[in-house]
């Protein structure tokens, strides 16, 4: 019970630690898992390290009851998190709906490997982008991060905790194999400067009947058990006092509409992108592990005097179209890379194709992320 | 110095995961440059295949995928196949002599060295031929310091078997 949650220092570390790492800064408390390759190492070190510092760690029968697990940890009001690989993500489908359904914080990370079905566990592709967003059934948004280094698997995870307090939704961490099992520096900042977000509760005492805890496009005030509150929490259609209502349709489309507005009204603020392509007539869109082939390629690109620049989406939902469109009004070309053979292009071309030629570079092998020699020839050919 | 790449390639159990790791801990950690290490291999953990990237670089580095390998490393036959066609020209591949045969010369340096007999004949313990190539390769490149390298084998292995890796990858410095 007495170590500490933050490990300053300077590391050598895999990206699956720093994620674990960056759970246990973020305050992370609650963690239920079933191990696969390539997210285990997330598993064992929370398994390792919760319990020391007041928390646990749940090894469950699999991930139908692992996810079923945070959800509840999180209505305890604990900060709670789930790490798996697509096939995990595929089981966790129905219940991730319901913790978006009743506004559920957890993180959820999925660790993508070779796919479809089992596919190949230790080669990372980015497979499973559209999944995170489409899922489950309905209509709904959600919010992901793709980080690109060990590095960003201790920040992200910080911030996919605070996101997922501060909105009350399900944040995915989209990592893959190639970065989780990425070892490199990782700084891990002193305790004071990693800012974490606690969800905000009723006042104590307040009357059930008059609490609004559900469908505020401002985030309503979670009445977590334990601390005196009676909640209705209900996978069916509810209004904002959590009352079920399956008749009036008027009553879906809260249930519908507000859901999502509270991501979209805090999409500005939500939206972390990374923009290099002042004065570019080219612009790589990347995210993840691909956007360092694509800076790469763009700095050797500008070296032989072709203007290139890069958008990079650190994440990429909500879909930051806004930021898409800003770029694409910029530039001439845009060339989209990504890990896979095209899940994410045609959002961005959607939003882009109005203002530029907008083209597609998969990867020579699906699981090598782009070389950038590759990315060079596909510029000096869009650049003719 | 540039940036260097190094694609180890063996199978499960031979630490080729853990040179790459060692690799780039002395980097890092230790020799004041930027490293990055990723890695592959089969589920079968021991007997499958297994593959360890490592770049090593005075400047920040971006792209993190092995493209040429400046230095290839085959622990295994099996490795032959799969990675030679990845060696830059002009390139060094570092050979354990005793497992892997089939090697032909080409437009690379050939540092062979029987890594397995002597950590077998000497240390009676063939798990840390890895390390015995290590040393070979350090003393032959001088990639990074044999301080830097130390280091990070005593911060990297299991405590009660720190002194048995220190020897092997010493007994490397002697060879090549």
């Amino acid at each position: 019970m007495d170590e500490k949650r933050v490990h300053t220092g300077r590391y050598f570390m895999m990206g699956n630690v720093a994620c674990a790492e960056g759970a246990l800064a973020a305050g992370c408390e609650f963690a239920a898992g079933y191990p696969i390759t390539p997210a285990t190492e997330i598993a064992n070190h929370l398994a390792e390290k919760l319990p020391r510092v007041g928390g646990a760690f749940f090894q469950m029968e699999d991930e139908i009851s692992s996810i079923a697990a945070v959800i509840g940890a999180s209505w305890a009001g604990k900060k709670a998190m789930t790490v798996t690989s697509g096939p995990g993500i595929s089981l966790m489908l129905e219940n991730i709906g319901f913790a978006i359904g009743v506004e559920t914080p957890c993180v959820i990370v999925n660790v993508q490997r070779g796919a479809p079905t089992t596919g190949m566990p230790t080669i990372g592709i980015q497979g499973d982008m559209v999944q995170a967003k489409h899922g489950s059934h309905g209509d709904y948004e959600i919010i992901a991060l793709c980080p690109s280094s060990p590095q960003e698997m201790f920040d992200h995870t910080v911030i996919a905790f605070n996101y997922a307090e501060r909105y009350r939704t399900p944040v995915f961490l989209l990592s893959d194999a190639f970065v989780g099992h990425m070892r490199e520096e990782v700084v891990i900042p002193e305790a004071e400067k990693i800012e974490t977000v606690y969800r905000n509760i009723p006042e104590p005492g307040t009357d059930p009947l008059k609490v609004k805890g559900f469908l505020d496009e401002d985030v309503a005030p979670m009445p977590i058990f334990g601390k005196g509150f009676k909640a209705h929490v209900t996978s069916s259609c509810h209004d904002e006092y959590g009352k079920r209502n399956l008749i009036d349709i008027s009553a879906l489309d809260k249930f519908v509409r507000r859901l999502s507005n509270k991501i979209l009204k805090h999409k500005e603020e939500i939206t972390l992108v990374e923009r290099d392509y002042e004065d570019a007539e080219i612009v790589l869109v990347s995210y993840g592990g691909v956007s360092r082939a694509a800076a790469a390629a763009a700095s050797q690109a500008r070296k032989r005097g072709i203007p290139v620049g890069t958008l990079r989406l650190i994440t990429v939902w909500p879909f930051p179209g806004e930021e898409i469109e800003k770029m694409a009004r910029k530039t001439k070309q845009v060339i989209v890379l990504e890990n896979n053979l095209g899940q994410v292009y045609p959002y961005i071309k959607a939003e882009a194709a109005h203002f530029a030629e907008v083209s597609f570079l998969p990867p020579k092998l699906v699981g090598e992320i782009q070389d950038p020699e590759d990315i060079l020839k596909k510029i000096e050919e869009v650049s003719k | 110095m540039g940036r260097t790449e190094i694609l180890i390639g063996g199978v499960g159990g031979q630490g080729v995961v853990l040179s790459g790791i060692l690799l780039g801990t002395a980097a890092s950690l230790y020799d004041g440059k930027q490293a990055v290490q990723t890695q592959s291999y089969s589920s079968e953990l021991r007997g499958g295949s297994a593959r360890a990237e490592v770049i090593i670089s005075e400047d920040r580095i971006t792209d993190p995928e092995v493209r040429r390998a400046d230095i290839l490393i085959l622990m295994a036959e099996d490795a032959v196949g799969r990675y030679l066609n990845k060696i830059k020209p002009k390139g060094l591949l570092v050979i354990d002599a005793d497992l892997v045969k089939g090697v032909t010369s080409g437009d690379y340096d050939i540092l062979a060295i029987p890594a397995t007999s002597i950590a077998d004949k000497e240390m009676n313990n063939i798990i840390v031929a890895n390390l015995i190539i290590l040393g070979a390769l350090i003393k032959k490149t001088k990639l990074l310091s044999v301080e830097s390298m130390e280091k990070a084998i005593e911060a990297s292995v299991p405590k009660k078997a720190k002194d048995l890796n220190l020897k092997a990858f010493r007994r490397g410095l002697e060879l090549s």
